[in-house]
């Protein structure tokens, strides 16, 4: 009888979902010193996918490179974006990939102890996840002295979120980890230099370190083939919204739009929303654009709106997200978005001048460049991105939409 | 001021620590940076701040204060950095590498004007009703920013209750600008953590444990957070309106007595620069404001010292010679209400090492309304007596149900020195004019000891003065008296004198050293605390605590701003009139030897005196109900 799990692992794909057996990866790299390590991800290309796309090898070495007494690897699993659901897939369906590529990483940076931050509402499969990593350790895939390698001692373990977007800010989750309010620190200095418990940390999401166990075993070279030039290998999307086939897709960065919406079944779209509430707003005209770090980067947040959606009602929807989600610790962020949900909601009711919209477009490129993390300085982009491109749905009435 | 790890307080607001690469860039220390176009050379790990500071260009701030830990949440005193895609917060961004800086841009006086009018549309608050008028951080940032339009509009109702339940601080939310200055100060310079950021997004507010009222929570009262907050969301309970009425009332005898530390402060409520005292203006002032009596509380301190002086001196004896294991050594003293309600909230197991000898402002107020009523043939029902103290704590204190040994209320009123500025000024007064005038009788003028009870290390200071020659029947060994280990703002400090030659009565100390601590500010009082509990103070005798940094002349009823700097300034003010003084010692001070000959006639820590002078403690814990 087919399981339920056969039947998910039909899932293919050209990297993330090709074919890994557990542990292949960890073999490989206990045989080789940690510079091949290093050196095999900088060939590859890989950059983070958890949104901001920094470079992976680079981050690994900072770490590396570092004579602190104590280093952390975190797995940021908070998965809080809004239309983000692959990190699940991953964590509940090739957990062997994750924490294969936590030990990986542990064995380069020289850490000790891995821990993977888990989105509190995943809380239903973290059993799950105890047992696999309960599996590791019988098989001396955890442990000390790892599959026979002299000092190589490495464990992980699980940490559960309790529900705020911003914990997924690495510098917040850090501090959630340290039982403190998830807020974002200053930087510098950045967690790989002052990270968990002040010890240098390197935070990676889920996918980042899924595809490492796939270049330690198939090469750097083998994964560049994947994607474009500056976006190496494949990006696994979180599809979602008025279409036939939602779900989570594996493509090759530098796929377009308009290839992804014929894929999942999309018909009489509007706009798609890349990257979430964070994101931008694409509009039909332009889905000749593509997605890579080189045009429209993303953490993989795709949500796709048909004509009969009312884009000012969905820039409504996520000013309302930022207002609740905001650490609230910074000025900008806190109250800046308050005024521009205020603005969306003054344009609605017909009582707004093109004035101060105009200021609030201006309030927004403040709050782009002086607000203290990435929350605040992306969670203008939906307002200015929406108001720019459905400028005659909006305040005209003569657009495509449904007033 | 001198931070160490602190678990309590997150990394990100701890200091930064600069790795020093060894490379050409850091020669001495030091690196060259671009500010403004202009080549400059600061030293490595210096915030944009500092460099901008010492090349006297002005960034603002609202979140940073140089008393605290790091916070970077106002996003005030943002910069440009050629090379960064979004502005940098210079109280927070340290110099690692040659940048260039860029601290006046179209983009960056656009982003600061915007965050000060988001702030405006949230601060519901007339500057004109308000007591930080004209002192007030984002009244000032305002006017420089010519931000005079509320551009994101205003609101109009309020969103909080204020909370008046304290006895010392007034917290009205509805003004805070979320800087966060006071959960730093009381987590991290008192150690109490009272305060904290609650809620999220638009929702947050700094509020207490589930938000219960201050009265309810283990604030301490010392006030270090109104001093520090740059807006009027935190003031003291001020009593100033019933102090007026008394006034007015002519059946009422009203008498004030004054601490040492406001009148080495208040001229900064009145423009002049901090180190100056206006000892004997004041006395004017408050005379002719219709205060029926002037008295110094510095007599009190004297009878303190007699006091406690005696209490140690008792207990050395039981220890030493009776061989009684149960006495507590060392003792610490009392005279803090701020940390009298820490130590019952944080350690109330230790409450037996406390002296039981009152706070002077106690004191005073037993003696007013018991010897001097009798001496002035004045009912004491139809005295007030009003306190003025650098303290919000006092006002607590005051309150307290036990503080009533005279039979009525000891203490009516505790006064701050801003308070009692904001009075002197709506009599008409310029404090600085004043003819100078002295103490009223029968308390006079008292002892340069009792003064310099107002600097962190004067009460030890005092009590050896006094111990010492009791015990020896000489001075203390320091040139011109002035005992420097106890002086200075250095979080904890350790010395000892050794009794040598002792007189007959003190025979068995003979060859002893008395060891001492002085600590101020609560953060290092947990220190000494954690100490006493690992038994590392076995061979310690004394121990001095001030809730508030530097001691007294940084009290929560002082005047704003506050900093090591203009403390320091105060304390040399204090130093400075002790020295000046003739009378330098507790013991010696005739007023003190009078009231011991006409009314505590069985001396120092005699029945009466115990009943008038001295107290007990309230074990409250950490945890309230
Ligand atoms: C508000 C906010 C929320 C974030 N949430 C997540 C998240 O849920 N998962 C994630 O992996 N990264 C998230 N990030 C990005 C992380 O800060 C960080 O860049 C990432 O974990 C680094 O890993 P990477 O280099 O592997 O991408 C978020 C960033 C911001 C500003
Ligand atoms: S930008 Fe928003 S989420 Fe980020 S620190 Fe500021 S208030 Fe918090
Ligand atoms: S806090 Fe400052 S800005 Fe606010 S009302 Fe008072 S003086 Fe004015
Ligand atoms: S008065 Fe002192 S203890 Fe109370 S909240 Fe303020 S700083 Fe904290
Ligand atoms: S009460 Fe004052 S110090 Fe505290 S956060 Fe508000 S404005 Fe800042
Ligand atoms: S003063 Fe620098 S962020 Fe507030």
């Amino acid at each position: 009888m087919e399981t339920k799990l056969d039947k998910i692992k039909k899932r293919t794909g050209p990297v993330l979902f090709s074919k890994y057996t557990r542990g292949d990866a960890i073999k490989k790299v206990i045989s080789i010193p940690r510079e091949d390590v290093l050196f095999e991800l900088k060939t590859s290309g890989l950059k983070g996918r958890g949104g901001a796309g920094f470079p992976t090898s680079t981050k690994w070495m900072l770490v590396a490179a570092s004579t602190a007494d104590k280093k952390f690897i975190v797995c940021n699993a908070d998965e809080g974006e809004p239309g983000t659901f692959k990190d699940r897939v991953l964590l509940m369906e090739y957990p062997e990939l994750v924490f294969d590529g936590m030990v990986v990483a542990g064995y380069t940076i020289g850490a000790k102890t891995g821990i993977v931050y888990l989105r509190g509402e995943y809380e239903y499969f973290l059993g799950q996840l105890e047992d696999y990593l309960m599996k590791m350790r019988d098989d001396n895939l955890l442990g000390k002295n790892i599959l026979g390698k002299e000092g190589f001692d490495f464990d992980i373990s699980i940490r559960l979120g309790s529900g705020a977007y911003v914990c997924g800010e690495e510098t917040a989750l850090i501090e959630s980890l340290e039982g403190h309010r998830g807020e974002p620190r200053n930087r510098p200095p950045y967690p790989v230099n002052t990270g968990y418990l002040g010890f240098p940390t390197v935070v990676n999401n889920v996918e980042t370190l899924s595809s490492v166990p796939h270049i330690m075993v198939k090469g750097g070279e083998w994964f560049k083939q994947h994607g474009t030039d500056k976006s190496t290998g494949s990006k696994l999307f979180s599809i979602s919204g008025d279409c036939e086939k939602p779900g989570v897709y594996e493509l090759p960065w530098g796929t377009s739009l308009y290839v992804l919406l014929q894929l999942v079944g999309a018909k009489n779209t509007k706009a798609v929303q890349v990257g979430g509430a964070s994101g931008v707003c694409i509009p039909k005209n332009k889905f000749d654009r593509f997605l890579a770090y080189e045009d429209i980067a993303t953490g993989g947040s795709v949500i796709i709106f048909n004509e009969s959606r009312d884009m000012l009602h969905v820039l409504e929807n996520f000013m309302e997200f930022f207002v609740e989600e905001s650490c609230g610790q910074c000025t900008p962020c806190r109250i800046g978005n308050t005024k521009l949900l205020e603005g969306v909601r003054k344009i609605k009711s017909g009582d707004y001048t093109f004035g101060y919209i105009n200021t609030l477009k201006d309030l927004g490129k403040t709050m782009q460049v002086a607000s203290k993390c990435g929350l605040g300085q992306s969670s203008p982009n939906a307002f200015i991105s929406i108001l720019e491109n459905f400028k005659d749905e909006i305040f005209f009435h003569n657009g495509n939409g449904s007033k | 001021m001198a931070k160490e790890n602190n678990p309590r307080i997150p990394v990100s607001q701890q200091p930064f620590k600069v790795q020093k690469p060894e490379d050409t860039t850091t020669i001495g220390g030091t690196i060259s940076i671009e500010i403004n176009e202009k080549k400059v050379t600061v030293p490595f790990g210096a915030t944009i701040l500092e460099a901008c500071k010492e090349n006297q260009i002005h960034v603002p701030t609202l979140c940073h204060h140089p008393d605290l830990c790091v916070a970077g949440v106002c996003r005030i005193c943002v910069v440009e950095v050629d090379g960064m895609r979004t502005l940098q917060t210079s109280c927070t961004f340290p110099i690692t590498s040659p940048i260039k800086i860029h601290t006046s841009t179209p983009m960056v006086r656009k982003a600061r004007r915007h965050i000060i009018d988001l702030l405006l549309s949230e601060h519901y608050g007339e500057c004109y009703s308000c007591f930080r008028n004209e002192n007030c951080e984002l009244q000032t940032l305002a006017k420089e920013y010519g931000v005079d339009n509320y551009t994101f509009g205003h609101i109009t109702t309020p969103k909080f209750q204020v909370d008046r339940s304290s006895a010392s601080v007034v917290r009205d939310m509805n003004k805070c600008i979320l800087c966060k200055r006071c959960v730093r100060t009381c987590i991290d310079l008192q150690e109490v953590g009272c305060l904290e950021a609650i809620d999220r997004g638009h929702e947050t507010h700094v509020g207490t444990f589930l938000d219960k009222p201050l009265s309810d929570v283990i604030c301490i009262n010392c006030g270090q957070c109104i001093n520090r907050c740059p807006t009027g969301a935190l003031r003291a309970n001020d009593p100033s309106d019933q102090i007026w009425n008394a006034i007015d009332d002519p059946t009422k005898h009203v008498v004030i007595q004054t601490a040492p530390s406001p009148r080495a402060a208040i001229g900064e409520e009145f423009g002049i620069e901090p180190g100056q005292s206006f000892t004997g203006e004041l006395n004017t002032a408050l005379k002719r404001i219709g205060f029926d009596k002037v008295f110094d509380t510095n007599y009190t301190a004297d009878l303190t010292i007699m006091e406690e002086g005696t209490e140690l001196l008792n207990r050395l004896k039981k220890a030493l010679v009776d061989k009684d294991e149960s006495v507590k050594l060392p003792q610490f003293t009392s005279c803090s209400p701020g940390w009298i309600k820490f130590i019952e909230h944080f350690y109330p197991e230790y409450l037996d090492y406390l002296s039981t000898a009152k706070s002077p402002q106690q004191m005073f107020g037993a003696i007013t309304k018991t010897f001097y009523a009798k001496e002035a043939k004045i009912n004491p029902e139809d005295i007030v007596t009003v306190a003025l103290m650098p303290c919000s704590a006092k006002k607590f204190e005051c309150n307290r149900p036990e503080m009533n040994s005279s039979g009525f209320k000891d203490v009516d009123y505790g006064l701050t020195t801003r308070e009692m500025a904001k009075m002197i000024k709506e009599a008409g007064i310029y404090l600085p004019e004043m003819p100078k005038s002295h103490f009223d009788d029968p308390f006079g003028d008292a002892s340069g000891a009792g003064l310099i009870f107002g600097a962190t290390g004067g009460v030890m200071e005092a009590a050896l003065r006094t111990v010492y020659e009791l015990v020896t029947g000489r001075e203390v060994p320091f040139k011109n008296l002035n005992i420097t280990p106890c002086r200075g703002f250095e979080g904890i400090k350790q010395a000892s004198v050794k009794l040598e030659n002792c007189v007959e009565a003190y025979k068995f100390l003979e060859g002893v050293e008395v060891k001492f601590i002085v600590a101020h500010g609560t953060a290092n009082a947990t220190k000494v605390m954690e100490m006493l509990r690992k038994g590392e103070l076995n061979d310690v005798h004394f121990v001095e605590i001030m809730a508030c940094p530097g001691g007294c002349l940084g009290g929560g009823g002082q005047p704003i701003p506050t900093s090591e700097e203009i403390r320091t300034k105060r304390a040399q003010a204090i130093y400075a009139e002790d020295e000046s003084l003739e009378l330098r010692k507790s013991h010696e001070n005739p007023h003190v030897k009078l009231l011991y000959e006409k009314f505590l006639t069985e001396g120092p820590c005699s029945k009466l005196s115990h009943q008038l002078l001295h107290t007990h403690y309230t074990k409250r814990g950490k945890f309230i109900l």
